[in-house]
């Protein structure tokens, strides 16, 4: 019997079976940002223990750098923060770590950074302490959040106990129509199976949608599997993942080209592989969705309803009810026409060059609401000095958006990028829990980078669609 | 490291579905390179928005503040890594939880920071909390061994995987000493692996 990407990638990385009945995994690579690395340095350093396999971890600042100038400029004048940034910076060095910093301009959010500097690849185990780390699994990896206790056994050990996950495979056929995105497909997967739907499994993302799409969209629909319940979630390795990878800083070099994609090429799940579980959605009537409440399984169709609370029982009609509670909505009502504050475009869900340049083929031509602020994130540095050079900054600016420097910024509000009070933001990240954009009233509408662009105009939730040139 | 079984302690219930990690301890107390000092915000925003509404959260209620054995229900961390949630709720006391089901990551940094999670039906659950509301000091206990928890004079079972329960047993829940035991195994399955030679 055939076997899965995610069996064939487990069985290869794992070193022993544990006294626990768990299993040693071996981490190809481990990538790490200034949150939840501190503690786990400074474990080691207590325990005197060295950090084993420095070349096969990377690391950036992105969550409370900030996005704009003067503020970025060293020392932050938030004390804290940069004792963070000094940490990351001095960990990384003193121990042979590579650290992507703003001052080689290499700098950006780690999801981002991976892959564009090609340490991502097909074929490995990838590990980060951040949640969003399955982005990686769009390369045909096995890739997944640690907290900081594991940040420390992958420093001192490059490996960690794991328990296999049961396998999901969510085949999305037909195809998407205009103005429908990767991101469109992530919340409804979610919407569809659930917030916690995903717990217990690893999702394989498969079928013509996926194939037809680019790397920058299956990063997003793996980037949200968590936002699912599921841990890790991935793409199989295929001649568009290659393509991205050729010629990036750390992919394979010529001599050892036709090696790494034969590799790769074999850790694609086989045709006769089994799952634990199959889910077809079909993406022919997929529009674009908006979230309405408090998780993003809390997904709507642009034109659809939002719930009304008696549709739902016991514990799940609590949840519904507090939602509201928090939005301030009416139940049944609709999303489209609610007028948004701030327009966000950015982040490791939707913060890549193609992201950036499907909000500018809508914005251009077009003003940003006089009601409204819109911010534009890039990933990473690289990605804004490639969008600069499409001239894309110029059409935001025009718009009368900002244009800003690379980091999380407002989709977890760690530096000073915030919502106030209780404005809504229409954000192209990947959660809208309560307080999660800084303010703890401030609310969240999830949505494509191309939608966003279109509410920034109208000042509202708005149908893309009619933007579409 | 210890063996964890028997905790005592009054219990402290967290009423709701998918209590997400943001919540527990929102982003900005993540600002931090040490973990002390989280105990004091968990659960930060929440207290505030229900003080705004003249309620009182749990984690602020005098009855409750002796509370180590938290008590929820589904989905229980959800959302973000942070190890940072289960850090904060430890140091503000909390020493096991109970709720119907977790967030995978959330479970696991419980269990590598020494805080047994155990699980129970929704009916289970809500007897449970509405226990804890009319007794609020009166004292619960736990057992990793005996998956039980004592309530008055009622024993309730409850579960924790085979896996995780010998690790709070024989003290490998830090799985550091059994990862390092292997150096030699990881150094040759590290020289078979391919794309060991691809990253320059």
């Amino acid at each position: 019997m055939g076997k899965s990407l995610y069996q064939k990638i487990f069985e290869s990385h794992t070193v022993a079976k544990l006294p626990s009945g768990q299993y040693q995994l071996f981490i190809g690579l481990h990538l790490c940002h200034e949150v939840t690395s501190p503690q786990a340095f400074a474990q080691l350093r207590e325990e005197g223990q060295k950090v084993l396999f420095p070349e096969r971890t990377f690391a950036t600042v992105d969550h409370i750098i900030p996005t704009t100038f003067p503020e970025r400029n060293r020392p932050l004048k938030d004390g804290i923060s940069e004792e963070m940034f000094s940490h990351i910076e001095n960990n990384t060095k003193n121990n042979g770590i590579k650290f992507f910093g703003p001052a080689t301009a290499e700098q950006g959010v780690i999801h981002i950074v991976g892959p564009e500097e090609g340490v991502t690849q097909p074929g490995m185990t990838i590990a980060c302490g951040d949640s969003h780390t399955a982005t990686h699994g769009a390369f045909g990896a096995i890739a997944f959040g640690i907290g900081t206790s594991q940040v420390a056994d992958v420093l001192a050990t490059q490996t960690l106990a794991m328990s296999p996950l049961k396998t999901r495979r969510i085949k999305f056929t037909g195809k998407l129509k205009p103005g429908v995105t990767a991101k469109d497909v992530a919340l409804a997967y979610i919407a569809k199976l659930g917030v916690n739907g995903g717990v217990g499994y690893a999702y394989e993302f498969a079928g013509p949608v996926i194939e037809e799409m680019g790397m920058e969209g299956r990063m997003t629909v793996c980037n949200m599997a968590i936002e699912g319940g599921a841990r890790v979630g991935y793409c199989n390795p295929d001649e568009k993942t290659f393509e991205y990878l050729k010629g990036r800083p750390y992919a394979p070099k010529a001599d050892k080209w036709d090696e790494a994609v034969a590799y790769w090429k074999s850790v694609a799940t086989d045709a006769d592989a089994q799952f634990d579980d199959e889910v077809e959605i079909n993406c022919d009537n997929l529009e674009p969705m908006v979230t309405w409440g408090i998780t993003p399984a809390q997904a709507i169709p642009l034109n659809g309803n939002m719930p009304k609370i008696d549709e739902f029982e016991g514990s799940e009609k609590k949840v519904i009810s507090e939602a509201y509670e928090y939005m301030g909505w009416e139940e049944g009502s609709k999303m489209i026409g609610r007028p948004i504050d701030i327009a966000f475009v950015g982040s490791c869900t939707n913060g890549r060059l193609s992201d950036l340049q499907a909000a500018a083929e809508i914005i251009k031509g077009h003003k940003v609401a006089p009601t409204v602020k819109m911010w534009v994130v890039p990933g990473s540095m690289k990605i804004k000095v490639e969008a600069e050079a499409l001239g894309l900054d110029k059409i935001f600016k025009e718009a009368g958006a900002e244009w800003r420097e690379a980091g999380c910024s407002l989709c977890l509000a760690m530096n000073p990028d915030k919502l106030k009070g209780r404005q809504v933001s229409a954000s192209s990240s990947n959660r809208n829990f309560k307080g999660r954009q800084g303010s703890p009233t401030g609310r969240t509408i999830l949505m494509s980078p191309a939608m966003v662009a279109a509410a920034a105009i109208e000042g509202c939730v708005t149908d893309v669609r009619k933007y579409i040139k | 490291m210890n063996s964890i079984d028997i905790v005592k302690g009054s219990g402290v219930p967290v009423r709701g579905n998918d209590i997400d990690t943001d919540r527990i301890i929102p982003a900005r107390f993540l600002k931090c390179v040490t973990f002390e000092g989280l105990g004091a915000n968990a659960f930060a925003d929440d207290i505030a928005g229900l003080a705004a509404q003249g309620k009182v959260h749990p984690f602020r209620d005098p009855a409750y503040k002796n509370g180590s054995i938290l008590v929820s229900n589904q989905n229980f961390g959800c959302g973000s890594s942070r190890e940072h949630a289960p850090q904060a709720l430890k140091r503000w006391g909390i020493r096991a939880i109970i709720a119907e089901s977790y967030s995978e990551i959330f479970f696991g940094n419980c269990v590598a920071i020494g805080v047994p999670c155990y699980k129970v039906s929704h009916e289970v659950a809500d007897k449970i909390l509405a226990w804890i509301e009319a007794h609020p000091s009166e004292e619960l206990v736990t057992s990793t061994e005996s998956r039980t928890l004592k309530m008055g004079d009622e024993t309730i079972e409850l579960t924790l995987a085979d896996g995780p329960r010998g690790q709070f047993l024989d003290g490998s829940w830090h799985a550091r000493s059994a990862l390092m035991a292997n150096a030699d195994k990881v150094q040759e399955l590290a020289a078979k692996l391919p794309y060991m030679q691809f990253l320059k």
